[in-house]
């Protein structure tokens, strides 16, 4: 097959397509090289690459898969890993300058579950440093851009998962949502993306930044791709002791045209000031369409939205302040050399090696941790989030699914988020609830705005949940079709 | 909690939280934290609207519980490679700046 033929194909049908032997994984993984060698030095999705390691492995999964050993899926496809899962003996950086040399080894659980799944290592993407950020301009490495408008961002922290999808230069990618840092840069990206319930994937080998936030999923082509990455990555796993042991993980299963009687609610909340006109227009008309599906949409009351990045600000920075203590400059990374004695070296070290962003987090985090302040932030925020645990409970009495936007406006352009943060956090409200919630969440395409960027469609549903976000996202995204979003 | 937190970090304040950071500040950087946090710090305020007196904490969304496991060595040695990430090694000991004078 040619290159071009190659690369308009899903996970899930290049996978067919190499089992059928109509083309080989070597030859699936040149077309990502070759497309990267085109358009990287443009989008720079990717902060490591190991051509010839690529190769060969696919080359290996190859005869796997001919000798009837590799028979999913998965088998023979080229997939980005964000460099914040660790991959053993490939540098893991955090797109942090404090990991700019560390090489893991072991891999991430999901890593390790997706090369079982025959699956084929391309390399590592950019993220936001630490994944704290929104943009990817966070990251040490320099940023990435927008596949669709390279003057835009791709959003973030996963934007070079999001970035390499789109472009081309991978076929699925993995990211990780803290606070929609697969939901937003899949919806900037125009492509699918997903965060499962927390513990449904094995935070195993994953960078922590808020470890009770923190959850991996798939940034995809499809629906269909986004389900069977995820049955292939969800696992119970005992070396994460919040990994959840789930039976029904069969995800592709939930792949039906079919949403008659599915009951969708449209949270008011989310539609007040601040979304940009153009991305209220498509949502609404993404939910007009399911209703002519035969779904049961209709408006209800949330509650407690504005509250959602408060808590989450104070949650997120008192983790990120205990997990990044193991930055130190002893066991791995940089380490500052002009440092008189251990403690002088500990602070350099992390003084040069975090960017401001990181630097930010960690002071607010330990501020609010702090005898005096423990109780009326870091505590206060704890009781807030049982508090918007239950406003979705009471929602998802009545509904199975919760329809909204992924981010109020499309991507912004490059520099424009950075000059004010307090802006650029408020550009999480619709994706970090379900995170505080621990809530599975999708986004998926649904038309772009007049300057021609993508506007992503967010589904939220109840823990454990997943299948009924599958199957809405999947109805939507085959009756849009025809219409030619 | 009537006053405005941005009012109440002191250079004091970020002095502390540096060492409790771990984080070496320049001059400009102080500056920059100090405003930045009392911003941050106004703005969480805002959860002072809500009456949680009745609400328990939550820090974990499930019932979970301790997770226990034998105390059984699954892996191999892996002291050789984990060694070569470190900025310091000696034999099979990470190498670290002076602690004592």
């Amino acid at each position: 097959m040619e290159r071009g033929q190659l690369l308009s194909l899903s996970a899930v049908e290049l996978g067919a397509a190499v089992r059928a032997g109509e083309t080989t994984a070597v030859e699936a993984m040149e077309a990502v090289l070759g497309q990267i060698e085109e358009s990287e030095s443009i989008y720079h999705c990717y902060v490591t690459i190991d051509r010839e390691a690529a190769l060969e492995k696919a080359a290996q999964v190859q005869k796997k898969i001919e000798a009837g050993e590799l028979t999913g899926p998965l088998a023979g496809v080229p997939v980005a890993v964000k460099d914040n899962l660790c991959t053993e003996g490939l540098l893991t950086t955090c797109a942090s300058r404090i990991l700019e040399n560390f090489v893991p080894t072991y891999s991430a659980e999901a890593v390790r579950n997706l090369e079982k799944a025959g699956a084929v290592l391309v390399g590592k993407t950019n993220m936001d440093e630490f994944a704290m950020g929104s943009t990817t301009e966070t990251s040490f490495y320099g940023e990435t851009k927008n596949p669709c408008n390279p003057e835009h961002v791709p959003g973030g922290s996963s934007g070079g998962s999001a970035a390499a999808v789109a472009a081309g230069e991978c076929f699925f990618a993995l990211g990780s949502d803290t606070g929609g840092s697969i939901r937003q840069p899949a919806s900037y990206c125009g492509v699918v993306g997903m965060k499962p319930t927390y513990g449904t994937v094995s935070r195993y080998g994953l960078v922590a930044y808020g470890s009770s936030l923190d959850q991996i999923g798939p940034l995809t082509k499809t629906v269909e791709d986004c389900a069977v990455v995820l049955e292939a990555i969800a696992s119970h796993d005992p070396k994460d002791s919040t990994s959840i042991a789930r039976e029904d993980t069969d995800f592709s299963g939930a792949l039906v045209n079919d949403v008659k009687g599915m009951r969708f609610g449209i949270p008011r909340d989310y539609f007040g000031e601040g979304l940009d006109p153009e991305v209220r227009q498509a949502v609404l008309r993404a939910a007009e369409l399911l209703k002519g599906q035969g779904a049961i949409v209709d408006e209800f009351d949330l509650s407690l939205v504005e509250y959602a990045i408060p808590t989450y600000y104070t949650i997120a920075a008192a983790e990120a302040s205990s997990n990044l203590e193991r930055f130190d400059g002893i066991k791995y990374g940089y380490r500052a050399q002009d440092a008189q004695g251990l403690h002088q070296m500990y602070k350099k070290t992390r003084s040069q090696g975090f960017g401001p962003e990181v630097k930010r987090r960690i002071m607010l985090g330990s501020f609010v941790l702090s005898s005096g302040y423990y109780d009326a932030y870091y505590l206060k925020a704890l009781k807030v989030k049982a508090m918007i645990k239950k406003a979705f409970d009471r929602a998802f009495e009545k509904y199975d699914c919760i329809l909204g936007p992924v981010a109020p406006t499309t991507a912004p352009k490059l520099g424009e988020s950075l000059s004010d943060p307090m802006k650029m956090y408020l550009g999480d409200i619709y994706t970090i609830s379900v995170n505080l919630a621990g809530l599975p969440g999708i986004s998926v395409p649904c038309g772009k705005d007049s300057k021609g960027l993508p506007v992503g469609l967010q589904l939220i549903g109840d823990c454990f949940q997943e299948k009924k976000l599958i199957r809405a996202a999947y109805t939507y995204e085959q009756s849009s079709k025809g219409g030619k979003e | 909690m009537g006053l405005k937190m941005a009012n109440v970090i002191s250079d004091e304040t970020i002095e502390y939280v540096g060492i409790l950071a771990k984080l070496e500040l320049s001059g400009q950087e102080k500056e920059a934290a100090k405003k930045s946090m009392g911003e941050m710090l106004d703005y969480i305020d805002k959860l002072n609207e809500l009456d949680t007196s009745d609400v328990e904490p939550m820090s974990h969304v499930f019932p979970v519980q301790n997770v226990f496991r034998e105390d059984v060595v699954s892996n191999g040695d892996g002291s050789g490679s984990t060694l070569q990430n470190a900025p310091g090694a000696r034999e099979d000991m990470f190498v670290v700046p002076r602690t004592f004078d």
